[in-house]
């Protein structure tokens, strides 16, 4: 025992002779694969962008050539005028690429791979080899999904909810094989899902260092363990509804087909059954990594952990009995209607404890406004918004109006991107020096996080007003209707906003690249941060650890009196610290 | 440009708006109580060297009242809501008196069924009218929607009426019109490429205007 000097990192020192392929392409280091899935995700990101804002010079300029689109085939946009036909791939593409190839597997791919081992002091996922096998099933996933933009006939044409018939059959929808590679790419998707949320819980319940205790992890750990049990429940579904529709596409079953004995409103219990979880795939990771971010940058224990927690779980729980609420509308029962309502207006409840906690974080603390504290006070400030919009639609009465308009279209974005990105934005600032040894840049960081929360309202907030006048979703032209000509002045503003706001991330990717090369050195815990990932040298070696760490305490003891600093790292010993008992589970 | 609601042109339009504007009051203070807060927080407790924050875990009480005043505001507005919804689509709201007309969607058009001078639908005296609702003011109408193909929406904003067709299943949705005027129905459920422009004209007529209306199809469709 060396006392308080106790958490000098104890690393790896033989030397690392795998392959260059064994060590960069068929890595099972946890490290590299969340590298991989870090790369793979953010091209996916800038495609998903690429297609929104042609959707947005569609909706802003209907039927004027679009700048470069001459570079588009003839069955797509002939002179550069985007066709009808082609508009909905794009809004069907762009749905698809930023739910399940972008945002999805950045928050859980990126970040569970990452973070977990490292945060509860583990040498890797307890399944290395399977979590390779993840990454390349979710690759050619996303492999055949791109693939689907280059066949015959194009894309999917169904929206990325894929409501059957239309995404069932060709003659209804004028798709061609792009449709049933959609179904196959989900299905290789969902796989990945299953294998890596497997992996995470297994990883979570059995593989903490000693004195790692259930309530000493990190809530970005608690709530990826949460999103891995959504995961693993929720992506099966999906992958079955993929696999009947891949049948009722090529084998002519007629699942959905009420002509011949089958039901359509079976496709979007299917789907929302998955597809509301999946939502909640989609944020709890933010809100861990925010929560980790928050303290660190408040220089504050975390207010109220255990509420922290016990939200996650009742998200966990709450999460399988509202996907409903996707259905008022569509003849589903309205005594379900009024079920669905009222497990809806609950589950807002968790997502209120989790702000004012935040909130009750950044009370009297000491503000530190690095580029990642700037994103998760974002991170905030827009998921209240995408959250008190959802308030709207829950009310059964009020969603006959707005439902599948602008509003919507609004309250998603506020959550995915005002919420999920903005966390990210902040999370890959976090962990970047850890990820690569470099920093990101500080000032230009603070220009991005400033030029997109502006462009971010611009573009997301006149959306409720559309919403509110009536404006359907996936329309290829408003100006149809005499009713939304008078928005059209809006929709332009929009589209301008929304150019200005993809041009903003390209100072991230710029920032993200050329830091990799040119970044400042990250010194060792370059944020003075609790967790262990900081006392391993940046980036840690394969295998992490030689020896476990020990844990003596919460990751959230910043301004700790015991000590000077203003935190307290989980690994470091005091004299006053007892040794935890051994391993949760022995030959760890 | 109108920056609120479209205008209420139906009995329950004033219901749904009073409830979004409910809402829209409480969610407005609930955002303005934590923007304000994140704001005067930010500036408040920025960082200053050689200071540390305050070192405490959280207060049960605090998490009490944040957990129980959003829960039953929430419950309350569940209540709330669900009295209007039962009103406007439970199952049995639909009045006994109400007057039916048929729509059936396909891509990407409307056909408008109307029945006729007996007054029921599925008699030999129905006639379809291709994109063109007319509807009387002060009375119940009864749509009833149904698909050929895929699932479109009947969504005509100044009714504040929503509901899916869907194919296999016949689905009832009713109001009660009360500005006479011409409107848009639009389809507000992705059903292929021609989504964006299935689109119907709205009328709505006064009762004198609207049996003459009546009057004068039933004698061009004997005359054809």
């Amino acid at each position: 025992m060396s006392g308080i000097a106790a958490a000098a990192p104890a690393v790896h020192a033989h030397h690392d002779d795998r392959s260059f392929i064994r060590k960069y392409i068929f890595s099972t280091d946890h490290k590299i694969i969340g590298i991989q899935f870090l790369f793979v995700s953010l091209f996916f990101l800038f495609l998903g962008g690429l297609l929104a804002m042609q959707i947005r010079w569609q909706l802003g300029y209907p039927g004027r050539p679009m700048p470069g689109g001459g570079i588009l085939p003839e069955t797509m946009a002939p002179g550069g005028v985007i066709l009808p036909e082609y508009y909905i791939q794009l809004v069907t593409m762009h749905g698809t690429f930023m739910v399940f190839f972008a945002i999805m597997p950045l928050l859980v791919g990126v970040f569970a791979n990452y973070l977990i081992p490292l945060k509860i002091g583990a040498h890797d996922m307890a399944f290395p080899r399977i979590n390779m096998w993840s990454f390349w099933s979710a690759f050619t996933g996303g492999l055949v999904m791109f693939a689907s933009l280059f066949v015959p006939e194009g894309a999917a044409r169904a929206g990325w909810t894929m409501y059957a018939p239309l995404s069932a059959r060709h003659d209804l929808s004028g798709a061609g094989l792009g449709q049933e590679l959609w179904s196959i790419s989900i299905v290789l998707l969902g796989l990945s899902s299953i294998l890596g949320s497997l992996n995470y819980i297994t990883t979570i319940i059995n593989n903490r260092t000693p004195g790692m205790t259930w309530f000493r992890l990190p809530l970005s750990v608690w709530a990826l363990f949460i999103t891995a049990i959504l995961g693993l429940l929720a992506l099966p579904v999906l992958s079955g509804a993929a696999i009947m529709l891949l049948f009722e596409q090529i084998l002519g079953t007629h699942f959905f087909d009420p002509a011949a004995g089958g039901q359509v409103l079976l496709w979007q219990h299917l789907f929302w059954f998955f597809g509301h979880p999946e939502v909640y795939i989609l944020i709890l990771p933010a809100m861990g990594m925010v929560s980790d971010i928050v303290a660190n940058g408040s220089r504050k224990p975390i207010f109220g952990y255990h509420s922290m927690v016990f939200a996650l779980v009742g998200i966990g729980f709450l999460g399988w009995v509202v996907w409903g609420h996707h259905m008022f509308m569509s003849g589903m029962n309205p005594t379900l209607g009024s079920t669905f309502m009222v497990t809806t207006m609950i589950i807002s409840v968790p997502s209120a404890i989790k702000v004012f906690n935040w909130m009750g974080t950044m009370w009297r603390g000491n503000l530190r406004f690095h580029v990642p504290m700037l994103n998760a006070i974002g991170f905030v400030a827009m998921f209240v918004i995408g959250g008190l919009s959802g308030v709207f639609m829950a009310a059964t009465p009020v969603d006959m109006p707005i439902h599948d308009t602008y509003f919507i279209v609004a309250h998603i974005h506020y959550v995915l991107f005002g919420g999920s990105l903005f966390a990210l934005f902040g999370a890959i600032t976090f962990w970047y020096p850890n990820m690569f040894g470099k920093m990101m840049n500080e000032r230009w960081g603070k220009i991005h996080f400033w030029l997109t929360m502006l462009f971010f309202n611009l573009t997301f907030f006149p959306m409720h007003i559309l919403g509110m006048g009536g404006h359907m979703r996936r329309i290829y032209d408003p100006t149809q209707y005499n009713f939304l000509k008078p928005y059209q002045p809006m929709n332009t503003f929009i589209t301008i906003a929304a150019f200005a706001l993809f041009a903003s991330q390209l100072i991230f990717a710029l920032n993200f690249i050329l830091s990799l090369r040119w970044g400042k050195k990250a010194p060792l815990n370059p944020w003075e941060d609790n967790g262990l990932e900081w006392t391993l040298p940046t980036p840690p070696p394969h295998g992490n650890w030689d020896r476990p760490p020990t844990v003596y305490r919460g990751p959230y003891e910043y301004s700790a009196p015991q000590v000077a600093e203003d935190y307290l790292p989980q690994a470091k010993k005091l004299p006053t610290d007892r040794e935890p008992a051994a391993a949760p589970v022995a030959g760890h | 440009m109108s920056w609120w609601l479209p205008l209420q042109g139906s009995t329950f339009a004033p219901q749904i708006d009073g409830l979004f504007i409910a809402i829209l009051i409480i969610t407005g203070l609930a955002f303005v109580i934590v923007e304000a807060g994140l704001i005067w927080f930010v500036i408040k407790y920025r960082g200053r060297p050689g200071r540390k924050g305050h070192y405490t875990h959280g207060s049960a009480k605090a998490e009490v009242i944040w957990t129980a005043i959003p829960a039953v505001t929430v419950v309350a507005l569940g209540l709330v809501s669900n009295h209007y919804w039962k009103e406007i689509k439970g199952r049995d709201s639909i009045p006994a008196d109400a007057y039916p007309i048929g729509i059936h969607a396909k891509q990407f058009e409307w056909q408008v069924t109307y029945p006729g001078p007996d007054g029921q639908l599925g008699t030999a005296d129905d006639f379809t009218v291709r994109n063109q609702l007319h509807v009387p003011v002060g009375r119940n109408i009864v749509v009833v929607l149904t698909s050929e193909d895929v699932v479109h929406s009947f969504w005509v904003p100044v009714l504040r009426v929503k509901q899916d067709a869907v194919p296999g299943m016949t689905i009832r949705a009713w109001f009660q019109a009360t500005v006479p005027g011409e409107y848009e129905l639009g389809c507000a459920e992705l059903c292929g490429m021609g989504h964006y422009r299935m689109r119907a004209r709205v009328f709505i007529h006064t009762p004198a205007e609207f049996t003459a209306w009546m009057q004068q199809q039933i004698q061009g469709g004997a005359t054809s």
